[in-house]
């Protein structure tokens, strides 16, 4: 199967070229851009990027693999990340990744056998006044507790489509 | 010492408190928004560069050093087009002000923008966000939008003649990218490794090109300065480091948050007064006071003013102004490990000492954490940590061996006691 750009990531990739001076530029939000479209960055999805960017594969590999937010491999439908820095752990990020492991049965870098969920253990992410903080695909919950964590899994198990949104600052 | 503001939670930098935000433009010019840059159009670029310096704005970003300064590094006779580019990569853990202007106050950021870009001469600006910031970075997006459609910017901002670009470059999970030279890599489309200087940014930058690199809370100030002049901007914060400032709290307090003063607040302020200090008013074992890579201090340092050269004097640094607190009963060990395991992770593997070093830190805290450090490892990490200072490309080297060497120095009878006792005293492995 060859993969391609729906039309709206047509139009964003048609944005994105425009942004910069010069096409290899724009690799890594094209590889944003291809990640969300196909899921995770297959070998071929980096080699769909290099064309439509007219770039050498060697290129868009080389800044894929650096970066550790564009996937490598698929993840869940509902991608769990857990902040396991200073100020998270403070306030009990340990727990509520343990709480989370238990209750999905998978570890950090796992994903549930329905494919539903995954977890991942991630670095700082910049929300530390109202940690712990998880982030579930695109959004943020912030102030979490296991009782909290509980409801959202509850929410998204029935969520037909991405996460309930949070709003701004978790509520904050 | 300062006077505690009313509220705290809002002021010059600040305009919106928790929840709250400003995100239409009409909203924005109620406020007094755009008028900033209106009086900036009618002045030469040469003329606001000199506001800017007479304001002795220190880069929010980490580093401190003057704006104003940096700005005047740029070549007078270099045909190359300019570029500003700003720093919202937001990565230092602690740190978390600069989300709040993406998020609750983008406006004041791109005014701030278009100010420093008319100063400078760069038609245009690209913010580099942290790619975690999906909401933000919508925000932002749509903040420029508007600008543009209201012709604040492109063609002529605000019919000046003045031309200018703002756009929004996403990073994609690498606290490096924060480092500038390595934000500029990933700009260009490369994995984010810093480069070696000179030549600097202002020479050498962005394609090449003369380029000026500032934080996201910088453009907030430089607003300020334009709003209400740089004597009255200075008269905000201390004589020598002018200015009000965000202060970030986290850790075992009870309030958590955003607070603004002027920069010189003490220790104690922020976290007593501030935050309502201690959760359970447990007494304090240590702050980091601004961002995890700045030396760890303990209570006794309540007092120290947080401005650049008292926190300096003090034996750390002031970094972001995001202070972590954590208080007795903690392991600091354990604290030191989701540090230094941060740092591994992150290098960006290019210079030895950095590459070998931070891996080398993280296993022997993580093999004291639990219980399996030897006799004799606290000065194995005091010397490792010191081989890596002053000897890499970045300072992301220093910023993962001062933390070590903090922990070790002041709480040296902890690490000891997990290395005799063979397992954590506080059960936190
Ligand atoms: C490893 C490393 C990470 C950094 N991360 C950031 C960051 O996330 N945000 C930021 O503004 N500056 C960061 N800096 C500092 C920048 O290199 C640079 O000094 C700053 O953006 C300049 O802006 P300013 O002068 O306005 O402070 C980092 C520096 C290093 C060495
Ligand atoms: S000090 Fe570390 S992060 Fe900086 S360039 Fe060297 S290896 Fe990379
Ligand atoms: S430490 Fe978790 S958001 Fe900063």
């Amino acid at each position: 199967m060859s993969l391609a750009f729906s039309p709206d990531a047509e139009r964003e990739l048609e944005r994105l070229v425009h942004r910069y001076p010069n096409r290899r530029a724009a690799v890594i939000p094209a590889l944003i851009l291809a990640d969300r479209e196909f899921g995770y960055l297959s070998r071929e999805a980096m080699e769909y990027v290099a064309k439509r960017l007219e770039v050498p594969p060697s290129w868009v590999m080389g800044s894929a693999t650096f970066y550790t937010m564009l996937r490598k491999r698929p993840t869940g439908k509902h991608h769990i990340q857990v902040c396991v820095n200073v100020a998270c752990y403070l306030r009990g990020a340990d727990r509520l990744g343990d709480h989370l492991k238990k209750r999905l049965g998978i570890g950090f870098g796992e994903v549930t056998t329905d494919g539903l969920f995954s977890l991942e253990g991630v670095q700082c992410l910049a929300a530390c006044g109202t940690a712990p903080v998880l982030r579930v695909n695109d959004e943020y919950h912030e102030d979490m507790t296991i009782e909290k964590a509980d409801a959202l899994i509850e929410s998204l198990r029935r969520a037909p489509e991405g996460a309930p949104s949070p709003g701004p600052g978790g509520g904050r | 010492m300062i006077a505690i503001p009313d509220n705290p939670t809002r002021g010059h930098l600040l305009r919106c408190g928790p929840g709250e935000s400003i995100r239409d433009l009409k909203a924005h010019q109620a406020l007094g928004g755009l008028k900033a840059l209106r009086h900036a159009l009618t002045m030469q670029p040469a003329a606001v560069v000199e506001e800017v310096r007479k304001a002795t704005i220190r880069g929010r970003g980490g580093a401190g050093f003057p704006a104003g300064t940096k700005w005047s590094f740029l070549p007078k006779d270099n045909p190359k087009p300019r570029y500003l580019v700003i720093n919202a990569d937001e990565g230092e853990p602690g740190t978390f002000k600069d989300r709040y202007f993406l998020r609750q106050d983008p406006f004041a950021l791109l005014e701030g923008i278009a100010i420093s870009a008319f100063a400078i001469g760069a038609h245009a600006a690209y913010v580099y966000v942290r790619g975690e910031f999906v909401q933000e970075i919508r925000i932002l997006e749509d903040a420029i939008d508007r600008m543009r459609k209201e012709g604040v910017l492109g063609r002529s901002v605000l019919e000046s003649g003045f031309h200018l670009d703002i756009h929004v470059h996403p990073g994609a999970g690498a606290y490096i990218c924060g480092e500038e030279s390595a934000l500029l890599e990933s700009i260009e489309g490369k994995p984010g490794r810093p480069r070696n200087r000179p030549p600097f940014p202002a020479v050498a930058g962005l394609w090449g090109c003369p380029t000026i690199i500032n934080n996201v809370e910088t453009m907030a100030c430089v607003r300020l300065v334009l709003l209400h002049g740089a004597d009255a901007f200075l008269a905000m914060g201390q004589p020598k480091d002018g200015g009000p400032k965000i202060y970030g709290l986290s850790g075992h307090v009870k309030r958590p948050g955003l607070y603004e003063a002027p920069l010189g607040l003490t220790l104690r302020q922020l976290i007593y007064d501030l935050g309502g200090g201690t959760l359970d008013d447990r007494p304090i074992k240590g702050i980091i006071p601004g961002g995890s890579s700045t030396p760890v201090l303990g209570p006794d340092a309540l007092d120290v003013a947080m401005d650049f050269d008292s926190i300096k004097a003090a034996g750390s640094m002031l970094g972001t102004a995001a202070a972590t607190v954590f208080t007795e009963g903690t392991c600091p060990v354990a604290v030191l490990l989701r540090i230094s395991r941060f740092y591994a992770h992150e290098s960006c593997g290019q210079c030895t000492p950095c590459r070998e070093g931070t891996g080398w830190l993280e296993r022997v805290v993580e093999s004291i954490e639990h219980g399996t450090g030897r006799p004799g490892d606290c000065d194995l990490l005091l010397s490792a940590a010191g081989q890596i200072l002053g000897n890499t490309i970045c300072a992301l080297g220093d910023a993962a061996a001062l933390p070590v060497i903090s922990f070790v120095n002041r709480y040296r009878d902890d690490f000891e006691a997990h290395i005799t006792g063979k397992r954590c005293p506080y059960g936190a492995a």
